[in-house]
């Protein structure tokens, strides 16, 4: 059995289908192309899929992970061809590599992923949206109530916002590495910010947390509807020792890499 | 990138936005301004249950060939998003394009079940469109309906401009030359009825006028426009293996009702069951190629990816390829990870073989549809199923491994007796204990029965169709009874007994039968508020008995009471082929408890063989 690591994209009208329809329609569009991929044993055979982390409905993104096991391979190229010829213009696979026979997968690598969040046109943002951020992001702790399904509590948000930036090339450089292309929709009144954040099984801070928590800290009501976000890579920590993260002030200096950079293309 | 026809905001507020953004695979993508005419496709029920019917797919594909054509669809805006519209005036639109459904050249509502009949009002509304077709104007669409319920379409004859009487595939290409060289002309809105009147099968309602008697009867049915046609004949598409049929169906982004790939392998049937409107409506009985059938399996499961395939047909023991196409899917696509979805099948060592190596027969399940509790019931309907075959049936699948039977039976038939609703407890006790003459060792655990009764509603064109429906009360007085019965027998820890609701089985009996008198009450309804009458949280039967009341209309006058032979019956103007007379002669033979020979068996000439077609022409067995 191979195995191997799509990276995909979601804009447009698809950011109104949940994770559970995504999982499906790849089901869909995999039986649609040529792809070989391996089945479950079993009375009823599933194929052998995994996806690195659900996409909230309303987000956009150009960094979604799926890992696959195959029967047989082609090359990354006439794979990547075979299903985007399946499959919407909204969601279209950019990357295709084959991982070595040991690989975690991309749900248990995961460390950290970029955003961009955008301010979309009609809708009030706080004033002076870039000062106020800023000052907001340089407080020594960033308070918030994090609420689960089974409890209330108070976090520091602080030592997980590992990056941000108003411009790309601003963040670009705090992050050490260039984003690339993206199906990002852009808006006319030019208002946003990226943000790298924790993300994975051991914290997972969500970026409306942070704009929660920016919102409270101007006394401005946090409306959902008036911002955009687009989930831009995920990575995984290759500092980091299993089930620990390593979130700013640890001793450990993180080593991010996207989860792209694994394994061979084909 | 596409624009939505509704805003980021209310597409997160409102439940499966899914449901409204269109851009599934396989798509019609077409430019707008490159067609003649814009046709939007209309299932007034949610978006999952009308994404799942297979005619309004085989339409779409049908239409979309044509070059000049552009159609599109639209299902009800579910409750929440139907709130927001009428509060931002937001028009209804089509899911393709996102344009006004207003727009369009025609707007087609397929007619399943009459319990959608205010979802077509809400439709309209929602669309901007007037409701009544006498207040639509040069600007708007042509509402055309069609489906099993335009048999009777008199209860909705005012909602719309035109009917089609029959199967899509046959002339609605003709219509839409007619229509397209009208255009060019720049006709009125009148003048295109009037030649539309001329295409066999189309009915324009507003082009006849109905006169009652002081019963409340129809005294007479007459045409008021000299293009109207005395009898609508019903359009059939007479070969089924060189026609319209998809071969890159729609699939949505969401789960549906009907996820799956639907090959429909033949339509009609030879039962002539007597309470079975399909089993007319669709007359003769014609199957598809098993060449054309596995052709298309290939195509639609290679362009679609679904993982299941089913067969749909009436009655699909009597296609004669069925063991040959089923053993070809099960071979050619169970290894690829592809679960067959079989119809019910007779009982029989080949149901019992493919069963076994499609499903896990721990978990599935057997059906029988009696229909009737009693051998003398099941004759006056016509249902030849014996008690003898049904318990062979159920041992033989026993003693392969089965241990669970559904049951289908109705209550309220023409003649019924308080014997014959004690022989469905009886039966289903009678399998049971079948089950139990199975020495313990070899028996898989208990027996489950699981008997379901719903309540029978007199439908149009079926030899009941001048039957007394039970009322309400009746119903529920016969389900009591029942449920009493079942408590009685000796193997009642084995049976579980499933009921329906009353209620709105006698608002179906109602539109079933319904004349145009019954378009207000429907209008009113809708106007306080009914929609989704299909779905029990939203039925609101004493809003309808009301309704009847303040438009002074006894409802038990289209339920409730027998109806001569001389009768002039709301749907009599349409001829399905199937006659009156051979209709009546059933339901004469239906009180003799005489059982008639299926069409495979013996011709009844019953009328359908005027379509030349299908069994009519076939060679008989005997």
């Amino acid at each position: 059995m191979i195995k191997a690591r799509m990276k995909f994209n979601k804009s447009g009208s698809m950011k109104f289908i949940g994770h559970l329809d995504v999982m499906r329609y790849f089901q869909k569009a995999i039986r649609r192309s040529d792809i070989d991929v391996a089945y479950s044993t079993g009375y009823s055979p599933h194929q052998l899929l995994s996806f690195a982390s659900p996409l909230g409905v309303g987000l956009t993104s150009d960094g979604e992970y799926l890992d696959i096991q195959l029967n047989s391979t082609k090359t990354s190229k006439e794979m990547i061809e075979s299903l985007n010829g399946v499959m919407t213009e909204e969601m279209q696979v950019t990357s295709f590599r084959i991982l070595p026979e040991d690989s975690k997968t991309s749900m248990s690598l995961l460390a950290a992923a970029d955003y961009l969040i955008s301010v979309k046109d009609g809708y009030q943002t706080i004033p002076n949206f870039k000062e106020k951020f800023e000052s907001f992001i340089n407080q020594k702790e960033i308070k918030i109530i994090k609420k689960t399904k089974k409890s209330e509590k108070e976090v520091d948000l602080k030592p997980f916002i590992y990056a941000y930036g108003f411009t790309k090339p601003e963040f670009e450089e705090k992050i050490g590495r260039n984003l690339g292309d993206t199906t990002a929709g852009e808006y006319k009144n030019g208002i946003k910010v990226y943000l790298q954040l924790t993300c994975g099984s051991v914290n997972n801070i969500k970026p409306e947390l942070v704009l929660e928590a920016f919102c409270q800290a101007n006394n401005w009501e946090y409306n959902p509807f008036a911002y955009q976000i687009h989930r831009i890579e995920l990575y995984t920590d290759t500092n980091a020792k299993k089930g620990e993260i390593n979130p700013n002030g640890s001793q450990t200096k993180r080593n991010l890499v996207p989860l792209d950079q694994f394994g061979e293309i084909a | 990138m596409r624009k939505l026809a509704l805003s980021d905001e209310i597409l997160l507020t409102i439940e499966k936005p899914a449901r409204y953004i269109g851009n599934e695979v396989n798509m019609v993508v077409k430019d707008k301004n490159e067609v003649d005419i814009r046709f939007c496709m209309c299932f007034p029920d949610v978006y999952e249950i009308g994404m799942s019917h297979l005619g309004i797919q085989i339409l779409y594909d049908m239409f979309n060939q044509r070059d000049d054509v552009y159609c599109e669809r639209v299902y009800s805006p579910w409750v929440d998003l139907d709130k927001i519209m009428r509060e931002q005036n937001i028009p209804l639109f089509a899911l393709e394009s996102q344009d006004p459904v207003k727009e369009f050249d025609f707007l087609g509502i397929t007619l399943q079940y009459e319990m959608c009949y205010t979802n077509i009002l809400q439709i309209l509304d929602l669309s901007q469109i007037p409701i009544y077709s006498s207040e639509r104007t040069e600007e708007d669409p042509f509402v055309i309906g069609g489906g099993p319920c335009a048999y009777n379409p008199e209860p909705i004859a005012d909602f719309f401009d035109m009917f089609y009487i029959g199967e899509g595939e046959t002339v609605y290409d003709e219509l839409m030359d007619l229509y397209k060289e009208h255009k060019k002309r720049g006709g009125t809105r009148k003048e295109f009825l009037e030649i539309a009147a001329g295409v066999e099968g189309i009915y324009v309602p507003q082009f006849y006028q109905v006169e009652y008697k002081k019963d409340g009867t129809i005294a007479a049915f007459r045409r008021i426009n000299e293009h109207a046609k005395e009898k609508i004949k019903k359009q059939v598409e007479t070969d089924l293996s060189h026609t319209y049929y998809p071969e890159k169906p729609l699939v949505p982004l969401i789960k549906v009702t009907q996820d799956r790939v639907v090959l429909e392998i033949q339509r009609g049937c030879i039962r002539g069951c007597r309470f079975c409107q399909a089993g007319m409506i669709y007359r003769p009985i014609r199957a598809r190629d098993l060449e054309f059938l596995k052709d298309r399996a290939y195509k639609m499961l290679k362009a679609t990816g679904h993982e299941e395939i089913s067969l749909s047909s009436l009655s699909s023991s009597d296609y004669i390829n069925l063991p040959e196409l089923v053993y070809f899917l099960i071979d050619e696509f169970r290894s690829k990870g592809v679960n067959i979805s079989l119809p019910s099948l007779r009982i029989d060592a080949f149901a019992l073989d493919v069963m076994s190596k499609v499903q896990d027969v721990k978990k599935s399940s057997l059906t029988f549809a009696p229909e009737a509790g009693s051998q003398r019931l099941r004759d006056v309907i016509n249902k030849g199923l014996t008690e003898e075959v049904i318990l062979k049936g159920a041992m033989d699948a026993f003693q392969s491994g089965w241990n669970r039977v559904k049951l289908y039976f109705m209550l309220g038939l023409p003649t019924e007796t308080l014997e014959d609703i004690e022989g469905i407890a009886t039966l289903s006790n009678e399998i049971a204990k079948e089950y139990y003459t199975i020495p313990k060792q070899e028996r898989n655990g208990r027996v489950q029965i699981v008997s379901s009764t719903s309540f029978f509603v007199p439908k149009p064109f079926t030899p009941f169709q001048w039957a007394r429906m039970a009322t309400a009360e009746e119903f529920l007085e016969k389900q009591r009874f029942l449920n009493g019965k079942m408590k009685e027998q000796l193997n009642y820890k084995s049976i579980k007994y499933n009921w329906h609701e009353a209620e709105v089985t006698v608002l179906e009996g109602i539109f079933a039968r319904g004349d145009r008198k019954i378009g207000k009450v429907i209008y009113d309804a809708y106007k306080k508020g009914c929609i989704y009458d299909a779905w029990s949280e939203f039925f609101h039967y004493d809003v309808w008995l009301q309704t009847f009341e303040e438009n002074q209309i006894d409802y038990m006058f289209y339920t409730s009471r027998e109806r001569e032979y001389d009768e002039i019956l709301p749907w009599d103007f349409i001829d399905i082929g199937v006659t009156k007379k051979f209709l009546w002669k059933e339901y004469e033979q239906a009180k003799n408890q005489t059982v008639t020979p299926n069409c495979r068996q013996a011709c009844q000439g019953c009328g359908a063989a005027s379509f030349k077609c299908g069994v009519c022409i076939e060679k008989r067995n005997s």
